[in-house]
């Protein structure tokens, strides 16, 4: 960052008697991967430029136990999850905004039962609103006029019906947002989802995300968006694979939403 | 004598049918309990809009114009297959025409015409299934019975809609002959005559309507007591299997129960580990369960009926992403597989009703290991089906199986539980370094 934005814990601002508006769920990827931390970044640069009071749980934040239920392990999930549970209703958490569909739709939809209650909403949604309410202003500057095309994460589309607040984002930046032929509720996942992210895929004639970066590249844009680190990486790579990395970008929407406002 | 006759097939025809459903039924109810009551209204509303209206199919308008026609053929004329089983009882002829006037003239003329896109349907059917060769009508799991099931299907079909037309056709030239007046029905006024004008012989027409109206009969019948080994099942199983389905976002995976009680024990710091556990319900199975699903039922009696209302379409290893890329993984054969093994089992179960074990499993003899691993958990097998059926679900359950009692997944994926365990995080990053992002450039 250009100039350091302070990031404020929950317990350093617990400490000081305040609370804040919302808690920033970084994630792992966000928090430990070299592409994911930019994204992870440029969330944190929206919230300050808007002025939202927010915080994260900085060490105190574990893993939502996502991948390990998907690969089955149920005891492993429900106890990581209890512990996250424990952390945030400790500081009497509300409203969460996550950099990662999978966090997302664990926290969202799994851990209400398991006794954690939270308003949560995906940066996308995030973002949206910020848009909607005013407080985040953006013309095109330098996606403007570029073609770009979006991907769905599985967790964020299919397993959460959110399809419009990423679109509506890339809109606002006077870009031309084209659509892959298989998109939306039909969009193809890009192979790391499952659990599938930690392991190598099994015997086939094609990689998954190969697949899925030639749908992106079939509509020949100048950026793939996601909304996913997981995704992010698998597209990166399909790119790299492509040979195309030079003229093709992979970007996070909240990248493409900070570089244009400028911050 | 002859209604008796008759009397006698249809009573046969639909007790066989009840004990075949009665059959499966027990079948479905291998499965594990699991409550679908709640939420009534949102579950007919659903059940009107996929299963009645056949949302799902029009995703592909086509297709999904052709399997309408045949569908609304196949619901209306169970108007008539009530005449039918009137006139066949009391001995009488078009029993409803008196008392329907005009009406009964629309009605089977209607009829009539959608017989002739069934038709036009079936064709295209027989034609795209075998001719055009759509990949996944021709996937591994499509050999063998399968193959020739959807195929089976369509025959009948034709047959079916040739007795309609000889019954139509042939009473219409009686009648013209007889009462020198015309049924007006819209097809068979003029196919009638085509086909069999130049019969005079009017015993000759009397015994060709009969054989159009017995072959009609017989093979409605046949058709009803062929839907319980078949995939055409899903004309009925569709309705109560959407019904039931699940409402909940696609994303969330349940929570087991089990598992909630004994971490929530473990988080409690006042609960005493070696207090007895509370007796319990009344009637309730207290032999302890198995994590996860390694036979059929171990998987909940939802997921048995999404393999009985499965019609093997193949949309969902359509849209499967590891399917596509030549994965092993195809959710449709998941489906047959829960289906095929339920029966299996449900035979087993009959045949010895002390043994319930016939040393076989959903797990190995029929899923593999590679095939579950494969899932991205991506919910477009669950996205597509027309039916609501959800694949998904039972290869969690199996993934489950193996990763909580056998201990065994991939050992990247043992890797990532270790760090999930000891780290919080999936990787092998310390929790202590989680923050440091926010202080480098």
């Amino acid at each position: 960052m250009s100039e350091k934005i302070k990031v404020p814990t929950m317990a350093e601002m617990t400490a000081s008697g305040e609370s804040p508006e919302v808690l920033f769920w970084v994630g792992c990827s966000g928090s430990f991967d070299d592409r994911a931390k930019k994204i992870t970044k440029a969330i944190v640069k929206i919230l300050h430029a808007c002025k939202v009071k927010f915080a994260v749980l900085g060490t105190e934040e574990s893993c939502t136990g996502d991948p390990a239920k998907r690969a089955g392990n149920e005891f492993l999930f429900q106890m990581s999850a209890m512990q996250n549970i424990m952390v945030l209703n400790g500081y009497n958490v509300e409203k969460i905004v996550t950099g990662c569909p999978h966090c997302f739709n664990t926290l969202k939809n799994e851990y209400p039962e398991l006794g954690g209650e939270f308003d949560v909403v995906h940066h996308t949604q995030f973002i949206q609103e910020l848009i909607d309410n005013g407080k985040l202003k953006i013309t095109g500057g330098a996606f403007k006029g570029k073609k770009i095309t979006f991907h769905d994460p599985c967790y964020l589309g299919r397993g959460n019906d959110v399809y419009e607040a990423p679109r509506m984002a890339i809109q606002k930046l006077d870009a031309a947002l084209v659509e892959m032929k298989r998109c939306r509720a039909k969009g193809l996942c890009c192979g790391a989802g499952g659990a599938q992210m930690f392991k190598e895929a099994e015997k086939g004639n094609k990689e998954i995300n190969i697949e899925r970066t030639d749908d992106a590249l079939a509509v020949t844009p100048d950026i793939i968006a996601t909304g996913c680190p997981f995704c992010n990486t698998m597209m990166t790579d399909g790119v790299k694979n492509a040979e195309k990395e030079d003229n093709i970008k992979v970007l996070d929407v909240a990248e493409m939403i900070a570089e244009a406002a400028d911050l | 004598m002859i209604n008796i006759l008759f009397i006698i097939l249809v009573i046969g025809g639909f007790g066989l049918f009840a004990y075949n459903v009665k059959r499966i039924v027990s079948n479905i109810k291998l499965g594990r309990p699991i409550d679908r009551t709640d939420n009534k209204k949102e579950r007919i509303r659903t059940m009107l809009l996929v299963a009645f209206g056949q949302k799902k199919m029009f995703q592909r308008p086509i297709p999904a114009i052709l399997h309408l026609f045949i569908y609304v053929a196949f619901v209306i004329t169970q108007i008539e297959l009530i005449e039918i089983l009137v006139d066949g009882a009391t001995g009488s002829h078009r029993i409803f025409r008196e008392a329907l006037g005009g009406f009964y003239t629309f009605m089977i003329s209607f009829i009539e015409v959608l017989s002739v896109l069934a038709l036009v349907a079936t064709f295209t059917f027989l034609a795209r299934r075998n001719l055009l060769r759509l990949p996944r009508f021709h996937m591994d799991e499509m050999t063998g019975w399968p193959k020739l099931d959807g195929n089976l299907i369509l025959y009948m079909e034709f047959v079916l809609v040739c007795c309609i037309f000889i019954m139509n056709g042939a009473d219409e030239v009686l009648h013209l002959k007889q009462h020198g007046e015309s049924y007006n029905f819209t097809v068979s006024s003029w196919i009638g005559p085509l086909l069999f004008g130049g019969v005079e012989d009017v015993e000759t027409l009397s015994m060709l309507e009969r054989v159009g109206w017995w072959s009609h009969l017989l093979m409605v019948l046949t058709f009803l007591n062929y839907l319980p080994i078949s995939k055409h099942f899903h004309i009925i199983l569709a309705f109560p299997n959407v019904y039931y389905s699940n409402l909940e976002k696609k994303g969330r995976f349940s929570n087991m129960e089990a598992v909630i009680t004994e971490v929530k024990m473990m988080f409690d710091p006042s609960a005493d580990p070696y207090a007895e556990p509370p007796p319990a319900p009344e009637g309730a199975d207290t032999a302890p369960q198995r994590f996860g699903a390694k036979d059929v039922d171990d998987l909940t009696w939802k997921s048995i009926l999404d393999g009985y209302t499965c019609t093997e379409c193949g949309r969902c290893s359509d849209a499967c992403p590891a399917n596509t890329t030549g994965k092993k993984l195809s959710p449709r054969k998941i489906m047959m597989d829960v289906r095929d093994r339920a029966e299996e089992l449900g035979r087993h179960r009959v045949k010895n009703a002390e043994a319930t074990d016939d040393g076989k499993s959903l797990l190995r003899d029929y899923v593999s290991e590679e095939e579950i691993w494969a899932c991205t958990s991506c919910n477009a097998c669950v996205q597509e089906c027309p039916v609501n059926n959800d694949p998904l679900e039972v290869i969690l359950e199996l993934r489950r199986f193996l990763v909580m009692e056998e201990s065994k997944s991939p050992s990247e994926l043992t890797t990532m539980f270790t760090n999930v365990e000891n780290n919080g995080a999936p990787w092998q990053f310390a929790q202590a370094d989680r923050l440091n992002w926010a202080n480098e450039d």
